[in-house]
């Protein structure tokens, strides 16, 4: 899950007239039929790519080249769409049934609401859906909406606490905390002894989960169909974000442009732990204090609270318009972007971790510190609930956690109770 | 004068005629059958503006007043995509959404906080724009060149101030808390904290509006005749006096009109908000439009409830407008 919504925002303007222009370009002519033989499909497949267009478009760029290689009555149309814009766009386009893309590479929250309002093609049986059993079974999930398969996944992640080797070593700590007391503990004793901040917080839902989920809460229980965001155990994790801050552990976080701040934060050695996801590695080896340190960046699985350590699966899918005009050129793309092959071809070259256990095994993913670092961390990531409005949930909590950041309410348990009753109003027949 | 035209020719034809057309379609629609005979010459001159209106402004208007009185969202109104057919399924509630709003904590929260950044902005841009327009109507070295300055913020366009804006106010990275930290101050959270915020995107917003109203006021102020001044003058007003009693006097016609559209433009300031702030922290410095975007945009689109919001804030304006109206009327207003 990328949160780089921030960092993208200055871009909106930019990717608001490319969308102008790159109306749809490719041909809506009647599917060929589906017994057609891989070789003989003909088509242009618009693929609307999410990811960081600098560090990370260029490595899906050489997949696209070597597809077209394979395929050369294909083509392959790449746009890249801010992450923060991708689904507001698809929607928009999806529903009025022009300028939607082929294939868009879907983020794993958005897999269900996309298809529960009719946009994405069903792929079981098609070519896409290649090898399934070879899918992690956690990131495989968040592609099925009503028993049927609706996105493969590309890559899956989670958050960890990120840290600054040399900063925790000069406040006499070898190890990263392992609980949020200790975390707590650490980022003082970092900030006596360094004088830089000790943790720098990302105001933001996604990034308050661990904090919930390691006082053994979540937003929902999906079986039950119970709204949860308000019960004690949730409550508790977001007093443990409160007290972080309170006790200056924490400095009070900056609320706009939230990842952004804490990432520079971090990058320019301004701070010591953060919270954040292997996607941004990329980035942070960029920054000042790791340029020329690789080995000073330290990634370990999220702090545990009072039940358990864990962080949220995050990811991004394949997906398919159901509405394009080459669906048979469309399934051989996704088959051949979410190879095992490719997948570890962008895990050696960006460090994104695969979902196909068998490309764990290939040596370009085999071979990448950064997989090998993750991997570990992914044990800690627990599953979120794929149903359609996930993608509304984000938005009140991340209202209320301002909220209580902001000092507009102090009383955690009346903010979590006002999210809960919005909650009440997008999730009919949900029992609080 | 072209309906005029037609007007003499339809009346020269004589009784004669008209007597046949009644004859033709008896009980017929006489005066609406007239009334298109004698001004289709008009009528089709204005068809083009009027058939272009109604396509773009009524159809999404109708559309707008029956969504809100349905549950329509993404997910129930009926479409066929590709393989995919949904169904659809929502249902005529009535006046619901109404109700549901105005009872709605947030909707009166929401309004209290636009009519307050309404009325702050347009009181600054007026007064401001007053105030440079009367520094700019004197002689001056340079005027050309500092009317020129003063209308740049205009002429950027607004989503480009915007983002400026929030950089210079970025809490940690910004321009403005560095220069305060150069000066020993403490950091101002500007945009991090409730009130801060307000106050921040007022300033943002005023400085955006200001050149249109300064424009708009030195081109009334030019309007003004000189000898109103010298005469003025020569029986002894004071500066003040003059200003008093000819400027703002003579400003009125060009006021009444700005000051409406300046209110009717903040009201639904959408960049400003959404760029600078997003609504945040929490939600506040939503304004209506806002939320009314974050409802139509969140996750499954809530057709019904944005529209319900949106015809909302058109009866507001339209009220506003109205009492407006007669206000200017009651003072001798020729509007």
């Amino acid at each position: 899950m990328r949160r780089v919504i921030s960092a993208v925002a200055a871009a909106a303007a930019l990717a608001l007239a490319v969308s102008a222009c790159g109306s749809d370009d490719s041909p809506k002519s009647a599917a060929p039929a589906t017994s057609a033989a891989p070789a003989d499909v003909t088509g242009t497949v618009t693929w609307w790519d999410t990811s960081d267009a600098t560090n990370e478009g260029p490595a899906f760029k050489e997949l696209i080249a070597d597809f077209e290689a394979k395929y050369p009555k294909i083509k392959v149309s790449y746009v890249n769409v801010p992450f923060g814009e991708a689904q507001n766009k698809f929607q928009t386009a999806a529903q009025a049934g022009s300028g939607a893309p082929d294939v868009i590479r879907a983020e794993v929250g958005w897999v269900a609401q996309f298809a529960s309002l009719g946009y994405l093609a069903p792929l079981d049986g098609t070519p896409a859906v290649d090898n399934a059993d070879d899918f992690l079974p956690g990131p495989a999930s968040a592609g099925k909406y009503d028993g049927k398969t609706y996105a493969v996944p590309q890559v899956t992640d989670t958050l960890g606490l990120l840290y600054n080797k040399e900063l925790l070593a000069k406040a006499g700590h070898n190890e990263p905390p392992k609980t949020f007391d200790e975390l707590k503990q650490t980022a003082l004793d970092v900030k006596s002894k360094t004088g830089v901040d000790g943790l720098t917080l990302n105001v933001d839902s996604y990034f308050l989960l661990p904090f919930i989920y390691g006082e053994g809460g979540d937003l929902l229980d999906i079986d039950s169909k119970k709204i949860t965001v308000s019960s004690a155990q949730a409550v508790a994790g977001v007093q443990k974000v409160m007290d972080l801050i309170s006790s200056s552990a924490a400095p009070k976080p900056t609320i706009k442009d939230s990842y952004v701040a804490a990432e520079t934060a971090f990058k320019e050695g301004k701070t010591a732990m953060i919270f954040n996801g292997p996607w941004s590695m990329s980035d942070n080896l960029g920054g000042k204090v790791f340029k020329d340190k690789p080995d000073n960046l330290g990634v370990a699985p999220v702090p545990a609270g009072s039940v358990k350590a864990a962080g949220p699966t995050g990811g991004h899918t394949y997906a398919v318009y159901a509405g394009s005009g080459n669906l048979d050129a469309s399934y051989l793309f996704v088959q051949y972007m979410d190879s095992a092959e490719s997948q570890a071809k962008l895990a050696g070259k960006l460090g994104l971790l695969p979902t196909r256990a068998s490309a764990y095994s290939l040596p370009d993913a085999s071979g990448s510190p950064v997989v090998a670092t993750w991997k570990s961390v992914m044990e800690t990531a627990v599953s979120r609930p794929w149903i359609p409005e996930q993608g509304q949930l984000f938005q009140p909590l991340v209202e209320g956690y301002q909220d209580l950041v902001s000092g507009k309410e102090s009383d955690v348990q009346k903010v979590m109770d006002g999210v809960a009753q919005k909650y009440q109003g997008l999730l009919k027949g949900w029992s609080l | 004068m072209a309906a005029q035209a037609v007007d003499g020719t339809v009346a020269g034809g004589g009784p004669a005629r008209d007597q046949a057309a009644l004859h033709r379609r008896p009980g017929g629609q006489g005066p609406v059958r007239r009334f298109i005979g004698r001004h289709w010459y008009a009528w089709a001159l204005t068809a083009p503006v009027v058939i272009v209106t109604l396509v773009l402004v009524g159809y999404p208007l109708v559309r707008g007043v029956y969504l809100s009185l349905t549950d329509a969202t993404e997910a129930n109104v009926g479409r066929t995509i590709g393989m995919n057919v949904i169904p659809s399924t929502y249902e005529f509630v009535g006046l619901k959404n109404y109700t549901a709003a105005l009872a709605d904590p947030e909707f009166l929260a929401t309004l209290g906080w636009t009519v307050l950044w309404t009325a702050v902005c347009v009181t600054l841009h007026y007064g401001l724009g007053l105030g440079l327009a009367i520094l700019l109507n004197r002689p001056l070295r340079f005027r050309s060149f500092y009317r020129v300055l003063l209308v740049l913020p205009w002429a950027v366009p607004a989503f480009v101030s915007a983002f400026i804006w929030r950089y210079i106010f970025s809490a940690k990275y910004g321009v403005l808390n560095a220069m305060l930290n150069a000066a020993g101050l403490p950091a101002v959270a500007w945009l991090d904290d409730p009130a801060v915020a307000k106050i921040s995107v007022i300033v943002v917003n005023v400085w955006l509006g200001v050149p249109f109203m300064m424009l708009a006021v030195l081109g009334g102020l030019q309007a003004i005749p000189g000898e109103l001044y010298e005469a003025a003058s020569m029986d002894g007003a004071t500066p003040w006096q003059r200003f008093r009693y000819i400027t703002l006097p003579g400003l009125r016609p060009v006021a009444s009109t700005v000051v409406l559209l300046g209110t009717i433009w903040t009201f639904n300031q959408f960049a400003v908000i959404f760029l600078v702030t997003g609504g945040g922290p929490g939600t506040s410095t939503q304004i209506l439009v806002t939320n009314a975007y974050r409802l139509a945009f969140t996750g499954i689109r809530d057709y019904a409830g944005s529209a319900t919001w949106g015809l909302l804030i058109l009866l507001i304006l339209s009220a506003m407008t109205v009492i407006y109206r007669r206000a200017l009327r009651r003072t001798g207003e020729a509007w």
